[in-house]
């Protein structure tokens, strides 16, 4: 009973989103509304909503701006790759037991590390556990050090390349810059038929309304009252006595498994992993998402994330080379006009409204200029 | 030199910034249920010596010893806090952001864990616990404002009171009554005494009316040393005091 309030905050919101995504696109899919192929899509934009769902936690509410979270996205992403690799082994042009660009790069047995993502429950384990890990290595080093701002912003930036260089690398065994591909089935089911994506939509669906119930809750526990309070005023909750550094390390973390739970969902919409998707422009994409959608909100970031992923697929379908344009301008945009983003506006809105009606309404009672000029003085 | 009635024991504590000594060996203790003014002129190491004591800032040398044994120059500002140690800053520092009782909850003597926070009752419940310091404050009415809403007196008396709902032993006030009015500072003085029933205070001031309604004992510092100690009525007559410090501070007295 005790934690109602915040189960209630929760549950309201999510219950309405999961309507929607779970009960209300299936069915515009059934009546024949919505392609498989828009479904597929959808499903892929909802998987990148987890991640910004992270984002705001960390950036939003914390004010903790990490430009390294597509490195745990990619940890995700290719434990589930690799998964799906070793799932369909034996099946390549080669018919080796390994995947086939080990054969290209003269590797003829499996390597070590690659063994535990043969079993899915042990990859699933490991997509979200090493980013936890790294997080919280990450967060120890850094936060307890009271590293922040800007310089905890440039950090993460410069692991985010270095990751990204990394994994680039042939040696690595991770395909280098083909990254992971060429994935067939899951758990037997080909990743080709509609209808194995279909599930994949739904179980994707699912964990957003999980991961976004979750969220809400820990906002409106307790916890989201220190994050808030860690943002503004850090020194003063410091000598409250709460240790800052354990709770930026758990909010990392948190977000971090989010990401990896993001890539995991993400690889066998989408068919491949590459390194582009887990550098320094992909970290900096999610920023604009949860920018744009609206910080510290949890919607937003949902809303921002899904958005700009539709808007993307859309207009590079028309207008490739000027994509990275307008998604810069739609970020100074919003940054400008609507600080507090999409799902601020309405508000923004009503205040305007409320500040010219004061205006409308003051106007005949100011003071009128009166002939020895006093009025003019007082107005 | 231990005390055995001392509930904070200084001894011999040293600390340079960039070379230059803001506080040069300085013994200094408080005992149980006292409440202690600490006066002098500016530059002296008035907020530096409250900053040792709750971990802001580590001394070069010296031993802060809290309650019965324990030392405070290793610890953490959070560990010292937990010790029972409650500091109210200066500029008022409370979350303008979030709700009077929302402030008060984040303060209330409760774990701070992550664990802790994370399953930690909210709501009506914490409304309960918070609603008797928001009545003794005056704030009861906005109790659901925003803390940045206040005026400058009342975000005063709501840091004050989350210093209160942490239940400190040892309270440490930075200048409670700066930019206050007259009403301000009389009841900020009433609250204070209120304290001073059950904690023992350490309230840096330079109101010297605000020290003589409020303070049992003073202590002047002065360049980084303690300069002298004793009732109220001794350190004002006390010559060197009256030189270095209260030749001014009459002066401003005389406005009151």
């Amino acid at each position: 009973m005790k934690h109602s309030t915040a189960w209630k905050q929760a549950l309201i919101p999510g219950g309405i989103l999961g309507f929607l995504l779970l009960i209300g696109l299936p069915l515009l899919n059934v009546l024949g509304f919505l392609s498989d192929y828009y479904l597929n899509l959808f499903g892929k934009y909802l998987a990148l909503a987890i991640l910004a769902l992270g984002m705001d936690l960390i950036w939003g509410y914390t004010g903790i701006l990490s430009l390294g979270q597509a490195i745990f996205f990619g940890f995700g992403a290719y434990a589930m790759g690799m998964h799906l690799m070793l799932a369909s082994s034996g099946q390549g042009v080669y018919g080796e037991r390994i995947p086939d660009f080990m054969v290209w790069n003269r590797v003829t047995a499996l390597p070590l590390f690659w063994k535990p993502f043969q079993y899915f429950p042990l990859a699933l384990f490991l997509a979200l556990a090493v980013p936890a890990v790294v997080a919280g290595i990450i967060g120890a080093l850094t936060f307890r050090r009271r590293v922040s701002g800007t310089y905890f912003a440039i950090l993460t930036q410069a692991m985010a390349f270095a990751t990204w260089l990394l994994f680039n690398r042939n040696e690595l065994n991770l395909g280098g810059t083909n990254g992971l591909t060429d994935f067939k089935s899951l758990f037997g089911f080909s990743l080709h038929t509609p209808s194995t994506l279909r599930v994949l939509y739904m179980v994707t669906a699912f964990l957003l309304v999980g991961s976004f119930i979750v969220c809400k809750w820990l906002v409106g526990s307790k916890m989201g009252l220190v994050l808030t309070a860690m943002r503004d005023q850090e020194q003063r909750l410091r000598f409250l006595g709460y240790p800052i550094a354990q709770y930026k390390i758990f909010i990392f973390a948190l977000a971090a498994v989010l990401a990896g739970l993001s890539g995991v969902l993400y690889a066998p919409q989408v068919g491949i992993i590459t390194p582009s998707q887990i550098g320094v422009l992909p970290s900096l994409e999610v920023v604009v998402w949860v920018a744009t959608g609206g910080r510290g909100t949890l919607i937003g970031a949902l809303l921002g994330a899904v958005g700009i992923n539709a808007a993307r697929s859309l207009l590079t379908a028309y207008y490739p080379e000027w994509w990275p344009i307008i998604l810069g301008g739609l970020f100074v945009g919003v940054v400008i006009l609507f600080p507090d983003g999409l799902v601020g506006i309405p508000n923004q809105l009503r205040q305007g409204v409320r500040r010219i009606r004061t205006q409308l309404f003051t106007r005949p009672a100011s003071p009128v200029p009166s002939p020895s000029g006093r009025g003019l003085e007082r107005g | 030199m231990e005390k055995p009635g001392s509930i904070i024991y200084l001894e011999d504590i040293t600390v340079s910034f960039d070379g230059f000594q803001v506080l040069q060996g300085v013994d200094f203790y408080v005992d149980r249920g006292e409440l202690r003014a600490l006066i002098g002129p500016n530059g002296a190491g008035k907020t530096t010596l409250l900053d040792v004591i709750c971990g802001r800032v580590k001394p070069d040398t010296g031993r802060i010893i809290f309650g019965d044994n324990t030392d405070l120059t290793t610890l953490e500002e959070h560990e010292i806090t937990m010790l029972g140690i409650g500091r109210k800053f200066q500029t008022p520092s409370v979350f303008k952001n979030l709700t009077l009782v929302e402030n008060l909850t984040l303060a209330l003597r409760q774990p701070r864990g992550v664990w802790s926070t994370l399953f930690g009752a909210m709501g009506s419940e914490q409304m309960d616990k918070v609603a008797p310091t928001l009545e003794t404050l005056g704030l009861l009415d906005k109790a659901h404002h925003q803390a940045g809403s206040l005026a400058h007196g009342e975000m005063q008396w709501l840091e004050i009171g989350m210093v209160i709902v942490q239940e400190p032993a040892l309270f440490l006030l930075d200048e409670p009554v700066a930019g206050m009015t007259k009403d301000e500072r009389e009841k900020t003085g009433q609250l204070l005494q209120r304290l001073a029933q059950d904690h023992a205070v350490l309230v840096v001031e330079h109101d010297m009316e605000f020290v003589r309604q409020t303070a049992q004992r003073v202590t002047v510092l002065h360049e980084g040393s303690v300069l002298c100690e004793g009732s109220v009525d001794l350190v004002q007559r006390d010559s060197r005091v009256i030189e270095v410090y209260l030749g001014r501070g009459h002066n401003v007295d005389a406005h009151h």
